[in-house]
């Protein structure tokens, strides 16, 4: 075979080329379903949009005006915080014991994975149905163990007060598993001999957990943190699917932003007065990550 | 940023010739956690075998007091039954072909996108790489509406359109992804080629591609899963009920029959098989996939 060294320029620029048609549609993709949608989101917030109508006027910032006043966007509001504040720790304090207590056990190990996972991959209707019945107040399986106990049986989803904690449950179930499978990716990573020196040096579990596993794994902590904020604060399916309509539950109880922005952009048509909640939605997302990944995020020499 | 070190504090101890005690405590710590898994496990089995016993029940045992876990008698005819109650058939035809064209458009487009970004060299890739990522920061549901808007303009309200056509579009996540893996791959693979006068097509068709096929079939499995379960979008852009997904047509078959269990039932798990065979035979690329995702550091 003859060996004949390549012209760097050409290469170069036919790689180029190459490089740009390769990337062209990903490229248009971030423009026009991307970035593109999210100024328009901030365009349409400024006008009376109602996409039945003739006639789209400019309004400039009432719609904004209209949501300081608007008590349903405040419980939506309030709503999806108490899922968040709810949901997060408590899937990620869960997740990283049951990853814990998987690295102890060697027998059927792949099969605990296997179902902790399993809830991830089913379809959220059919799951929502199942939750609906282990927590039915006549007939569910929860009140019969409360009985049990003899704790008087809970209204649950048909309770204002109880149904949002109901519903974060459901939640909870789903993510478990994706939560416990990136602990043990991330407690897999963690060298063996730390543990070790750590042992030599007469640490107890409880220092070497708090000392050793809890600050490795804090890249998995902050991603785990700043994800499950992200979807939290996106709610949506879940709370459709538990409550049949999407009036959001006993008394607007489990109302989230998300769902009050479908009612208001596909049930009254008011795309305009719709994309100024995504806005405010959009700007806490944000903020809240920027936070997040400033407090949170801990760099250490290893 | 400062740096700090994790301080493991080196104390003397006194020695201690409890090494039998310490081994009963792991042994004890070891059953105790089996233990919790076992509880633990319960929750997903539990309603798993609910679900599939009250789909085989009669009408009457379905909420009989003590629940009955074997029915009897057993009614395998509440499968057909529930099949054939809503156009199922259709739905799963539809189900398939978007989650199949779906999952086609994302490892097609994010392959080629992460293969310009791992293995060529052009000027602006970094600053592209890092507008593509920060896409990554505007939630879903911040597009919803202006998209919603954009493709009614376009006329594509009721067709599959904007449900397919953005995921041959690449996604920022799953091209990082694969980014990740296509680096991996020694470039003196690719100068061979080169050298011998492939093109960049072949090269990524031909010798890329071969090489990472655990990674490509962990974006597909995710795709796949994500679009057979996805509710919110055949939700907002499928009117006519004969283009309705598996998801969606199960929602609106709750609504007709709302007090029988035992057809919901029968239905979800003729929903959930496929999903669930996939997983279980795929369960490695699910589990791998996860473990990347958490190894993706902001």
């Amino acid at each position: 075979m003859r060996v004949r060294p390549a012209r760097p320029g050409t290469l170069r620029r036919r790689q180029t080329r190459t490089a740009y048609t390769f990337l062209l549609v990903p490229l248009l993709f971030f423009l026009v379903v991307r970035f593109i949608p999210t100024f328009l989101a901030l365009r349409l917030s400024l006008f009376d949009w109602n996409i039945l109508k003739e006639q789209q006027p400019f309004v400039g910032l009432e719609n904004y005006r209209t949501l300081l006043e608007d008590e349903k966007f405040g419980q939506a509001l309030k709503n999806t915080a108490l899922y968040t504040v709810i949901g997060v720790p408590l899937q990620i304090a869960l997740g990283l014991i049951l990853a814990l207590m998987l690295g102890r056990i060697r027998a059927l190990r792949g099969l605990y994975r296997a179902l902790y996972f399993a809830p991830y991959v089913t379809p959220i209707v059919a799951a929502a149905w199942v939750w609906q019945w282990l927590f039915s107040p006549q007939f569910g399986p929860v009140n019969t163990v409360l009985m049990w106990l003899h704790i008087p049986p809970q209204a649950f989803l048909t309770s204002p007060h109880q149904a949002l904690a109901t519903t974060a449950g459901l939640v909870v179930w789903q993510n478990l598993g994706f939560q416990v499978v990136l602990f043990l990716a991330g407690l897999a990573a963690i060298p063996r001999s730390y543990y070790e020196a750590a042992e030599i040096d007469g640490a107890s579990g409880g220092q070497a957990f708090w000392r050793i596993t809890l600050p490795l794994l804090n890249p998995t902590i902050v991603f785990s943190v700043v994800t499950g904020t992200i979807s939290y604060l996106q709610l949506f399916t879940q709370v459709v699917n538990l409550n049949f309509t999407d009036q959001g539950g006993p008394l607007g109880s489990t109302m989230t932003v998300a769902l009050y922005i479908y009612q208001l952009a596909f049930g009254r048509y008011q795309m305009g007065y719709a994309s100024a909640v995504t806005v405010i939605l959009f700007v806490i997302i944000l903020a809240i990550t920027l936070l997040q990944l400033k407090f949170l995020t801990r760099r250490y020499d290893t | 940023m400062a740096l700090s070190r994790p301080e493991v504090q080196v104390r003397p101890r006194p020695l201690r010739t409890g090494g039998p005690r310490r081994v009963g405590g792991l042994k004890l710590g070891r059953l105790l956690a089996f233990a919790a898994l076992v509880a633990l496990s319960l929750m997903v089995l539990y309603p798993a075998l609910w679900m599939v016993s009250t789909s085989l029940k009669p009408d009457a045992q379905v909420f009989a007091y003590p629940p009955r876990w074997i029915p009897d008698p057993v009614m395998w005819g509440n499968y057909a039954k529930a099949w054939a109650s809503a156009p199922f058939t259709r739905y799963a035809v539809n189900s398939l072909l978007y989650a199949v064209s779906v999952t086609f458009g994302t490892v097609l487009s994010c392959s080629l996108a992460a293969y310009g970004f791992s293995k060529l060299r052009f000027p602006g890739r970094d600053f592209l790489f890092l507008v593509m990522l920060s896409t990554m920061m505007i939630p879903g549901l911040v597009t919803m509406v202006p998209q919603y808007v954009l493709f009614s303009k376009l006329g594509w309200i009721n067709t599959y359109l904007p449900l397919v056509v953005p995921s041959f579009f690449a996604g920022a996540f799953f091209t990082f992804l694969l980014r990740q893996y296509f680096m991996g791959v020694p470039n003196e693979l690719l100068e061979a080629a080169r050298m011998d006068g492939a093109n960049e097509l072949w090269i990524w068709g031909r010798v890329m591609l071969p090489l990472t096929t655990p990674a490509l079939a962990t974006v597909a499995i995710f795709t796949f899963d994500g679009a057979w379960n996805d509710y919110v979008n055949p939700l907002l852009y499928l009117n006519d009920e004969r283009l309705y997904t598996l998801q969606v047509g199960l929602a609106s078959f709750r609504s007709a029959n709302d007090t029988q269990w035992q057809l919901l039932m029968a239905a979800s798990v003729l929903v959930l098989l496929p999903v669930l065979l996939i997983f279980f035979v795929f369960q490695k690329y699910f589990i791998e996939g996860a473990s990347l995702t958490g190894s993706v550091k902001g």
